[in-house]
């Protein structure tokens, strides 16, 4: 252990190690500010490894290069921000419903529209939940060191490959640059999840068959199952439905794979809040403040805590609910205006009140901001 | 001869999912079922395995061919079935990729994919059916609508100009182009079959009819009356060559349009740089 090897990494390279530790072998992007240097990192390492790099004519096609990827077996990743994640939403949409495994890392910016490209910003929140049509639902999580970019990103094609379906890794772009000297990771240290193939002979295979967990066995093309894959609402073989009973069916597939399995995929990171008076919730850059925050605020005598979010959706409301109900006040802080503290709401206890610190000038929230929120409250 | 007309069918029988999705959503003398035979018939000639086969589509009437076919099958969202396929050539490039479009499906919405899979020259099969509006919904202008046509969003004629896909394809890098009608049903399986063999970007447009809605709003009769009308107005690339552009002015030029087999295939090129990197 005392001689695991260090490295200096910046947060979007991180994720680019990430990856190919996971053993993504497709990466299909456009460039675009804060993110540019996942795809460059990949342009320069995937041939090395025999995998594939291609950068597309822009968002859009990149997510429909790295879908099709997808389907022929291959763990497979874009990098965008704000405005490259607006027109990904329209296949974000067709792997949801289609049930592709697809990791696409969203270094987020000020918006809306072009916005703020070289400024932080937490305002993609709601869109990596709804950011799409119709019914579905998501998977997005944050990091908030280096080294968790890494193992996040790891976390993340797990994640898809596990529950067949997009997965939405938050950064920033305070994240995406900011460098820090991490753990290269060993092979074997980390859980690497490969997707379940069929074992059925393809006459009896259905593509979109009902399991246990709502996940259908997926093989890859050119494997002898030749089956349809399409974006229109589909039956268990594929093939576009109108009846209602099948929609029905279908969406709730959607929804309970993901909802009945909230605490398999929801990760936080609670830091004594056991006995805590006010507790800050955040994610991603800004919970390294609060960390900060509620230590210097322990040592004054205080009764602070933290509640870190790693996993933003799922939101697992129950176990928020649970985790403040002996305090009086929890602050959720975040770099936009007023996003996940709404879920926060949802959750809370009656007794326990609410307080936001919102910040949306494209500067980070420090851990000063935080104290003085704090003050005000207490 | 009834055998040879059972052998016929039977390869037809043999590519299709009939349990799965049949009738078809096309109008009865639609183009398109000209297009899928030709097309069929083309892969049997060349025996390709169904497994090696992908056919890509995004949205339009064209664009269902594929989920007719026992081949895999991805049918995707409008304009972006060159992008997948990209996805899936360059991912598996043993694959046979296929990708069957409309015009609007590819020149409007997707137009950016189809100049930039025609400039990386990726080893795709584009077939591009082009009746010149949007039958899905009803028969409005495209980017292949000519000027002063009707159609539902044209209804006191096309103010705009209209692409030639072919033009379009070899200016933007693509190293097989052709032409054919439904009409000219033995030419247009010879043309496919040639450009699914060809190694690069190749475009096969296929002038085809849809009476249902350009036809019947532009006074040019039923099916029958239009592929007679394809005949009347096709000139072969060698007549062509003779003719000058005034003459050739609302005519259809059929057959191989270009072929520049000097230009490198993306998925090769690629390859060369793992060969050269990779440890």
């Amino acid at each position: 252990m005392a001689n695991k090897k260090k490295k200096l990494y910046q947060g979007n390279g991180a994720c680019v190690e990430g990856a190919i530790y996971a053993g993504m072998s497709f990466y299909g992007g456009y460039p675009i500010t804060p993110s540019t240097e996942i795809a460059e990192g990949c342009a320069r390492e995937l041939p090395k490894l025999d995998r594939k790099f291609i950068q597309m004519e822009d968002e859009i096609g990149s997510i429909a290069a790295i879908i099709g990827a997808s389907v022929t077996g291959r763990k497979v990743l874009t990098g965008t921000s704000g405005p490259g994640y607006s027109l990904m939403s329209e296949l974000l949409g067709y792997a949801y419903i289609t049930e592709t495994p697809i990791v696409v890392i969203n270094v987020q910016r000020g918006g809306p529209s072009t916005g703020l490209p070289t400024k932080v910003s937490q305002s993609d929140t709601m869109q990596a939940r709804w950011g799409t049509h119709g019914d579905y639902n998501a998977i997005a999580i944050a990091p908030s060191t280096v080294g968790e970019c890494l193992t996040e990103t790891i976390r993340a094609f797990n994640l898809a490959e596990r529950f067949r379906t997009p997965v939405t890794v938050l950064l920033d772009e305070v994240m995406g640059h900011m460098r820090e000297i991490i753990s290269v990771p060993e092979k074997g240290e980390y859980e690497v999840f490969d997707r379940v193939k069929p074992t059925v002979p393809p006459e009896e295979f259905e593509a979109f068959a009902m399991t246990d967990n709502f996940v259908s066995p997926m093989p890859s093309y050119g494997e002898g199952y030749r089956y349809n894959v399409t974006g229109l609402t589909h039956d268990v073989h594929g093939f576009s439905t109108n009846r209602s009973d099948e929609a029905t069916q279908k969406l709730d597939k959607l929804r309970n794979k993901i909802d009945r399995f909230t605490d398999e995929i929801f990760k936080s990171r609670l830091e004594m809040v056991e006995d805590a008076d006010v507790v800050f919730i955040s994610y991603g850059t800004v919970s390294r403040a609060a960390l900060q925050a509620m230590q210097i605020a322990r040592q004054a005598g205080a009764k602070v805590g933290s509640i870190q979010l790693y996993t933003i959706w799922p939101f697992d409301y129950e176990m928020i609910k649970k985790a403040t109900k002996n305090c009086k006040t929890v602050i959720v802080a975040e770099m936009n205006m007023g996003q996940i503290c709404h879920e926060v709401q949802k959750a809370l206890d009656p007794s326990v009140k609410l307080a936001t610190l919102q910040k949306y000038d494209g500067e980070i929230i420090t851990p000063m901001e935080l104290l003085e929120k704090l003050e005000e409250v207490l | 001869m009834a055998t040879t007309e059972k052998q016929k069918s039977d390869v037809m029988l043999n590519y299709l999912r009939p349990q799965k999705k049949f009738p078809s959503v096309w109008c009865p003398g639609c183009g398109n079922g000209i297009v899928m035979g030709a097309f069929l018939r083309a892969v049997d000639k060349l025996s390709y395995k169904k497994d090696d086969i992908a056919m890509v589509s995004g949205i339009g009437c064209t664009s269902r061919m594929p989920v007719y076919l026992d081949f895999n099958s991805l049918h995707t969202a409008h304009g972006r079935a060159l992008a997948f396929a990209t996805g899936v050539k360059f991912s598996q490039p043993r694959m046979k990729v296929v990708v069957i479009t409309g015009d609007g499906d590819a020149l409007a919405i997707g137009g950016n994919h189809f100049i930039h899979a025609c400039r990386r020259n990726i080893d795709i099969t584009c077939i591009l059916i082009n009746n010149h509006n949007y039958g899905m919904t009803g028969g409005q202008g495209s980017p292949t609508t000519p000027s002063g046509a009707i159609s539902t969003t044209t209804p006191y004629g096309n103010v705009e100009k209209h692409f030639d896909p072919c033009e379009l394809a070899k200016s933007a890098g693509a190293s097989y182009v052709a032409r054919g009608t439904v009409y000219h049903y033995p030419q247009l399986e010879k043309i496919i079959m040639a450009a699914m063999e060809h190694e690069g970007f190749s475009l096969v447009e296929v002038i085809s009819n849809c009476h249902t809605y350009y036809g019947r709003l532009n006074r040019k009769g039923d099916a029958p009356a239009m592929l007679e009308q394809f005949k009347d107005n096709s000139v072969t690339t060698g007549k062509a060559k003779k003719m000058e552009p005034e003459e050739l002015e609302g005519k259809f030029v059929i057959g191989k349009l270009h072929e520049d087999n000097t230009i490198t295939e993306f998925c090769n090129e690629y390859q060369k740089i793992v060969d050269a990197k990779k440890g």
